[in-house]
């Protein structure tokens, strides 16, 4: 679809500007909304230590990594981190730096992980290497300026554990819903 | 139950296995130093009783403004009661880990936990 600022008004040549909306910008939007929403979700969910969160947002960086590509999981990735910080208030916060570390990170390992055998690994798979990214981004980061002491590194096994229960889950339900067919969209794999 | 277990392929279990591995090998490599096993009471600067964390005791060191009294239970330690005047050591509560230590210091007696290694409170160079 066009839209196009044309003359109007004194009816002179006025420049046109031409903003063309592909298809692949409505999908980014609307998998960046979905993914938006979880987090909202995720949020909403009480946690017993701050950092141990079950991250829903990433069963759909998942999905869209496998169907449509490592570009688009980044593109809706951070437009989920950007929207979700804004909605969440914390846009610019020391947490929207933690968050963009760790989806960096994440998608890093994501980029390279895609390319194990399909046969042998899946969601599963990318699911917890993808959280074990990510919790090593945040704990890295968080040593490197918020907290400059070791002591935070005395977190590491709780969060490495819960990035493993949580990595697996999501794993599993991104595969899960893979699995069965696409309803409201056409299959592009 | 059984319908999401296809889901898993092979090289998923080895990765679910490995990383369970990595987090089980993380705890001793994060939380070095081990257990309480000791406790370090001193008294002007000079130890007034090294006690294994097995048994419930308690100690009364005594200080320029009075007795401290300290207690001792199987895997933990702490100051019970204190002559200085602001109770910071009191407040400290039970010390588990290796490396914690009250200091009354008004009343010069402190009490450190000790583990298995040496863990250092502060490094300088």
């Amino acid at each position: 679809m066009t839209r196009s600022a044309t003359e109007h008004g004194t009816g002179t040549d006025t420049e046109v500007m031409q903003l063309t909306v592909t298809e692949e910008d409505r999908r980014v939007a609307w998998l960046a909304t979905a993914a938006v929403g979880l987090s909202l979700v995720d949020a909403a969910i009480p946690s017993p230590l701050p950092g141990v969160k079950p991250g829903l947002a990433n069963i759909v960086t998942l999905i869209v990594l496998a169907r449509y590509g490592w570009g688009t999981a980044v593109w809706v990735s951070a437009l989920r981190v950007l929207a979700g910080s804004l909605l969440l208030g914390f846009f610019l916060a020391p947490g929207f730096f933690l968050s963009l570390t760790g989806t960096t990170l994440s998608l890093l390992t994501l980029g390279l992980a895609r390319h194990l055998p399909k046969r042998w690994f899946g969601p599963v798979s990318l699911s917890i290497l993808a959280a074990f990214a990510h919790i090593g981004g945040q704990l890295l980061l968080a040593r490197a300026w918020l907290i400059p002491h070791d002591g935070v590194f005395l977190l590491t096994p709780v969060f490495a554990g819960a990035a493993l229960v949580f990595g697996t889950i999501n794993g599993l339900i991104a595969a899960k819903l893979m699995s069965e067919p696409a309803l409201s969209e056409t299959p592009h794999a | 139950m059984k319908s999401w277990l296809p889901l898993i392929r092979p090289g998923d279990w080895l990765i679910m296995l490995a990383s369970a591995l990595a987090v089980g090998a993380s705890f001793p490599i994060f939380w070095q130093g081990g257990l309480a096993e000791r406790a370090i009471i001193r008294q002007e600067g000079r130890i007034f009783a090294e006690v294994d964390l097995k048994a419930r005791k308690q100690y009364e060191v005594a200080g320029p403004l009075g007795t401290t009294l300290i207690a001792v239970e199987p895997g933990r330690a702490r100051v019970v009661a204190d002559p200085s005047p602001r109770q910071y050591c009191v407040k400290q509560g039970w010390l588990m880990r290796p490396g914690e230590i009250a200091i009354c210091a008004p009343n010069r007696v402190s009490l450190q936990i000790a583990g298995r290694t040496r863990v250092y409170d502060s490094i300088s160079y």
